[in-house]
C-alpha cells in the first residue's frame, strides 16, 4: 500500500489532535422551549457526564412520567472516554506510519463512531419517549415524547431541539479533514497515472 | 320698573360672561405625543428603577420609568402577609427594636448607594420616623437586609441621607428628646433638657453593613432633611432645622416666629477626625441592630447600648449655623457641589447658598453670632442669591445636570425650574395636586440623567376614578429633556410617597439573584433532597422538616400532634429555577402563609388549638398540578398517645 505525503500526515495528525477537545467541549445538546420559558432549557451531553438545565427539564417531564435523566442512566459514559482514546490514538498512529490503509481505516473509525452514537441517541430516545410511568399525571392518549434526532420537533407545549454541540461540531471538523485527505489520494492517483498532463 | 328690568337684563348678562371671567387654573397641560414617550411594549423593559418610598405603609414601592408601572413591593418596616415577611420565625427578628416587635413604620425617604457621587445601586437606605430606624435594602434581590434603631432619636426624619462614597448615613432627629440619665422631665423644662441629636451610621464599603459610629449633640432644634456636600463640598454635611424659637407646644404658631432659622452645616471630616483622636464621649442607650443573613436565610437581633457623642459646645469647628428664611423644609446640594438650595416653606423667595462663599466666611470668623458657643454665620456672606417670586410653599428641590434646579411648590401645587446661576425662573407646570417631593433620576447625585421627572403628591382628589373616601396618591411623570417640562403620564401610587430616588435600569438588572442555590442554603433546618423529610417531636414542640417542589408536600400526612403544641413547619422549596416560589398555609395559623423562594427554607409557626384533621396548601399557583399541592395534619387532644407518624404517597 502506498505511503502518503508530509501535507496529508499532518492533515491526519491534526485531525487526531483536534479530537482531544471531546474531553473538554459539550459533544451534543437538547434544548427546549415553552412559552413559560421563552428563555429556553439546555442540556449538554459531555463525553462522561451531563450539564444545563437537567433537572428543570426532569422537573417538568415528571409530571408525563418520563424517566429522571440522570448520568446512570448512560452506561456510555463509562467507556465513550476509552472509545475516544483508541480512535485518536490510532489517528495518531496513522500520521506515524503515514500509510493510506490507515488514513482511509482512520475515517471509517469517525464515521463509525458518529453513526454508532446517533443509532444510540435514536435508541435512547425512542426508549425515553415511549417507556413512560403508568402513575404519571399527564397521560395523552397516542403521544409519545420521542425527541428529535437532529434538528427540532414539537412536543405538547414544548419545541424540542438536538443537535451537535460544540465538541461534536469539531469532530465533523476532524471527518471533513480526513475527507480532505483521501481526496487528495484521488487527485495524486490521477497526476501518476497521467504524468504528462498538467493538470 | 323699567330700572328692575334692566338690572334683570343686565345680571344675565353678567351670569352669561361669568364663566369667562373666572382666571384659567391649573388645567391640564398636555400636549404633543406624550403617549409614545411613555409607552414600553409588551416584553420590553423600562429604563429606570424608581425606588419610592411608602410613608405610612413602611414599605418601598419599586416603580419602573418612563411607564410607571409598580413592579414589586417590598415590606422594610412592616409585616407583609403577602410573603411572611414578619410572620415567619426567620424575619421576626428583623422588626425588634428596645421596644420589642414594631411591625409598622413610616418611611419616608430613600437613599440609594453611591460612588464618587454617583449611583452605584447596591443598596437602597430608608429611614422608620415613628420608633427611629435606617434599614438597608439589597437590590440584587430586593430585600430588607439590616435594620439598625436610631438611640437618642424620636422622629427620624432627617434621615436616611448619604455621603459621596456612602461613607456614612446620617439620621437627624425631628422631635429633640431629653436623652441619657435625665428623661423624666417637665416638658416646658424644653430649653435646658431637650437634646437634638444627629446621627452618623458607618457603611462597610463591602458589605455595606450598618454601624453607629457617632452622634453629635446638637441645640433641641427640629431637623427636617439633610444632604451631604459632594465634589468640592464633600466632608460637610447640611440639615435644615425648624422650631429654633425651641417651643413645645402649639408649634404651628410658636415654631413660625422668627423671620430666619438655620442651615446647619456640618464638618463630618472634622467630626471622624475627632472621633479618632478620641475625644468622643462614651455613654449608654440601647438600639436594636437586626441583620439578615442569606446564606441561612434566618435574622438575627442584637441589642447593643454603646455610643460615642461628639459635644459641639466644645469642639466649635465641627457645627456653623447658616440663616435660611422661614423654616426651611429641603436643603439640597447640586450636582456640582458648590450650591446648596434652602427651601424655606414659609418663604417668599429661595435662598441659594455658596459653598465657597461659607468657607470664606468661616476662614474669616464672618459671624453674627453663635448658638451655645456654635458660630451663626451672615446670611449675606454666604448667599450666592435668591430666586425671586419661584411661587408659594417651596418644599424640595432636584438637579438636571444642565445648571437647572427644580423646586417643588406645595401651596401653589406646581414645579418651578430656574437657572442656578442667575436664578432667573425659566418655567413653571401645574402638579396634581399640592406636590411634596419631586425627583429626577440621578436629581441627589453629581450625575443627575436629566431626562425625566416625577412628582409625588399629597393630594389626589378628582385624578382618578373615585374610590370612596380614601384615595391613592398621585404621581405625575414629566419630560424634562427639553426648555419646557412636558407632562407625559400620570399615575396612582402605592402608601404614601415622599421621597423617591430612580437609576438606570442597566445598574443592576443583570446582577439579579434568580434564586437561591440548594448546596449554599447554611439553614440548620433545611433539606437539600426528599429522603430526609420528617417530623420529630422535642417536649411540645413538633418540629416538621418539609420539602416542596412541584407539585408536593414531603411529608403530606402527618399525625401525631396534640392541642397546645408548638409546631414548626420548616419548609424547604427544593426547585432550583428562576419564578418557582411556593407557598404553605395552614388552617387556623394566626400568623399568614409562608412564600419560599426556590432554594430557601422557611419557618411558620403553629399552635393547634382544637382536635381535628387540619389540611395545608400550596399557596402560589406553581404548576398545572398546584391544586393538588396539599396535605392533612391531624391533631389529637392534648396528653392523648397518638404517635408521631408521617408519611408521603402511602
Amino acid at each position: 500500500m502506498k505511503k502518503i505525503d508530509s501535507i496529508n500526515r499532518l492533515l491526519v495528525l491534526i485531525s487526531a489532535l483536534l479530537m482531544i477537545s471531546a474531553y473538554f467541549t459539550p459533544l451534543w445538546q437538547i434544548s427546549l422551549w415553552a412559552p413559560q420559558y421563552p428563555e429556553g432549557l439546555n442540556m449538554k451531553i459531555w463525553i462522561d457526564k451531563l450539564s444545563g438545565d437537567v433537572d428543570i427539564i426532569n422537573g417538568v417531564n415528571h409530571y408525563i412520567g418520563m424517566k429522571h435523566i440522570g448520568v446512570e442512566m448512560f452506561p456510555e459514559f463509562t467507556y465513550l472516554i476509552y472509545v475516544f482514546a483508541f480512535i485518536i490514538g490510532f489517528g495518531i498512529l496513522a500520521a506515524w506510519i503515514a500509510r493510506r490503509w490507515a488514513a482511509y481505516t482512520f475515517l471509517g473509525l469517525i464515521s463509525l463512531l458518529g453513526i454508532g452514537v446517533l443509532v444510540d441517541m435514536y435508541l435512547w430516545g425512542y426508549d425515553y419517549g415511549h417507556n413512560l410511568d403508568q402513575m404519571a399525571a399527564i397521560k395523552v392518549p397516542g403521544m409519545a415524547y420521542q425527541p428529535p434526532l437532529i434538528g427540532y420537533k414539537e412536543l405538547l407545549n414544548f419545541l424540542a431541539y438536538s443537535g451537535p454541540d460544540t465538541g461534536g461540531w469539531i469532530i465533523s471538523v476532524s471527518g471533513i479533514l480526513l475527507l480532505f485527505v483521501i481526496i487528495r489520494f484521488f487527485i495524486q492517483d490521477k497526476k501518476a497515472n497521467h504524468p504528462n498532463q498538467n493538470i | 320698573m323699567k330700572t328692575r328690568l334692566w338690572l334683570l337684563a343686565g345680571a344675565v348678562v353678567a351670569m352669561a360672561f361669568a364663566p369667562g371671567c373666572k382666571p384659567k387654573g391649573a388645567q391640564s397641560a398636555l400636549s404633543g405625543d406624550a403617549a409614545s414617550k411613555v409607552y414600553v411594549a409588551p416584553g420590553e423593559h423600562d429604563e429606570f428603577y424608581n425606588i419610592v418610598s411608602g410613608g405610612f405603609n413602611g414599605q418601598i414601592s419599586v416603580v419602573g420609568l418612563p411607564s410607571g408601572r409598580v413592579l414589586k413591593i417590598v415590606p422594610v418596616f412592616s409585616v407583609h402577609p403577602e410573603n411572611g415577611w414578619g410572620f415567619s420565625e426567620e424575619s421576626k427578628p428583623m422588626l425588634n427594636t428596645v421596644h420589642g416587635f414594631v411591625p409598622w413604620d413610616d418611611l419616608h425617604h430613600i437613599a440609594i448607594s453611591t460612588t464618587n457621587a454617583e449611583h452605584d445601586a447596591r443598596w437602597a437606605f430608608a429611614n422608620g420616623n415613628n420608633t427611629p430606624r435606617i434599614a438597608r435594602v439589597d437590590l440584587t434581590t430586593f430585600k430588607t437586609v439590616e435594620i439598625i434603631e436610631i438611640p437618642n432619636s424620636a422622629g427620624n426624619h432627617s434621615s436616611p441621607f448619604i455621603t459621596e462614597n456612602t461613607e456614612y448615613v446620617v439620621a437627624g432627629t425631628r422631635f429633640s428628646v431629653p436623652t441619657g440619665d435625665n428623661k423624666d422631665v417637665a416638658i416646658d423644662s424644653y430649653k435646658e433638657n431637650f437634646k437634638g441629636t444627629i446621627s452618623f451610621i458607618s457603611v462597610d464599603k463591602e458589605h455595606g453593613n450598618m454601624d453607629l459610629a457617632f452622634q453629635i449633640e446638637a441645640p433641641p432644634f427640629n431637623f427636617d432633611l439633610a444632604r451631604a456636600g459632594k465634589k468640592k463640598s464633600h466632608g460637610w454635611f447640611f440639615f435644615s432645622t425648624y422650631n429654633t424659637e425651641m417651643a413645645h407646644t402649639l408649634l404651628e404658631v410658636n415654631a413660625s416666629q422668627k423671620d430666619k432659622d438655620y442651615i446647619m452645616a456640618v464638618n463630618w471630616k472634622k467630626a471622624e477626625q475627632y472621633i479618632k483622636e478620641g475625644k468622643g464621649k462614651k455613654s449608654k442607650a440601647k438600639y436594636a441592630h437586626n441583620l439578615w443573613d442569606e446564606s441561612n436565610h434566618t435574622a438575627t437581633s442584637t441589642i447593643k447600648e454603646d455610643i460615642l457623642t461628639l459635644d459641639p459646645k466644645e469642639l466649635k469647628d465641627i457645627i456653623y449655623f447658616i440663616p435660611c428664611p422661614k423654616s426651611p423644609h429641603g436643603t439640597d446640594t447640586d450636582p456640582t457641589g458648590e450650591y446648596i438650595i434652602g427651601s424655606g416653606k414659609l418663604a417668599a423667595i429661595i435662598p441659594v447658598f455658596s459653598f465657597t462663599k461659607m468657607l470664606n466666611a468661616i476662614e474669616k470668623q464672618d459671624f453674627e453670632g453663635t448658638i451655645d458657643g456654635m458660630p451663626v454665620l451672615k446670611y449675606e456672606s454666604v448667599l450666592h442669591g435668591e430666586v425671586e417670586k419661584p411661587g408659594l410653599g417651596p418644599l424640595h428641590t432636584e438637579f438636571d445636570g444642565k445648571g437647572n434646579a427644580y423646586t417643588s411648590m406645595f401651596v401653589s401645587s406646581e414645579i418651578v425650574k430656574w437657572n442656578i446661576e442667575t436664578l432667573q425662573v425659566l418655567d413653571r407646570v401645574p402638579t396634581y395636586y399640592s406636590v411634596g417631593h419631586l425627583m429626577i433620576p440621578g436629581g441627589p447625585t453629581g450625575k443627575p440623567h436629566g431626562k425625566y421627572m416625577v412628582a409625588y403628591n399629597k393630594i389626589t382628589k378628582d385624578r382618578y376614578l373615585p374610590t370612596g373616601p380614601e384615595l391613592a396618591h398621585s404621581a405625575q411623570l414629566y419630560d424634562i429633556s427639553g426648555d419646557k417640562m412636558q407632562l407625559l403620564l400620570d399615575f396612582p401610587t402605592i402608601g404614601e410617597p415622599h421621597y423617591a430616588e430612580a437609576f438606570p435600569a442597566s445598574l443592576i438588572k443583570d446582577k439579579q439573584v434568580k434564586f437561591y442555590r440548594l448546596e449554599d442554603n447554611n439553614h440548620p433546618r433545611a433539606l437539600k433532597g426528599i429522603n430526609n423529610a420528617r417530623v420529630e417531636r422535642d417536649g411540645n414542640k413538633v418540629h416538621i422538616y418539609m420539602t416542596s417542589i412541584r407539585s408536593n408536600f414531603r411529608p403530606d400526612n402527618i399525625e401525631g400532634v396534640r392541642v397546645g403544641d408548638e409546631v414548626y413547619f420548616h419548609v424547604t422549596n427544593l426547585e432550583q429555577d428562576w419564578d418557582v416560589p411556593h407557598g404553605f398555609a395552614v388552617k387556623g395559623a394566626n400568623t399568614a402563609e409562608l412564600l419560599i423562594m426556590p432554594g430557601e427554607t422557611a419557618t411558620l409557626k403553629w399552635v393547634p388549638d382544637r382536635v381535628g384533621v387540619f389540611p395545608f396548601y400550596c399557596t402560589d399557583f406553581c404548576s398545572a398540578l398546584h391544586q393538588e399541592m396539599q396535605g392533612y395534619l391531624r391533631v389529637s387532644p392534648a396528653g392523648s398517645n397518638t404517635e408521631i407518624k408521617y408519611s408521603t404517597g402511602e
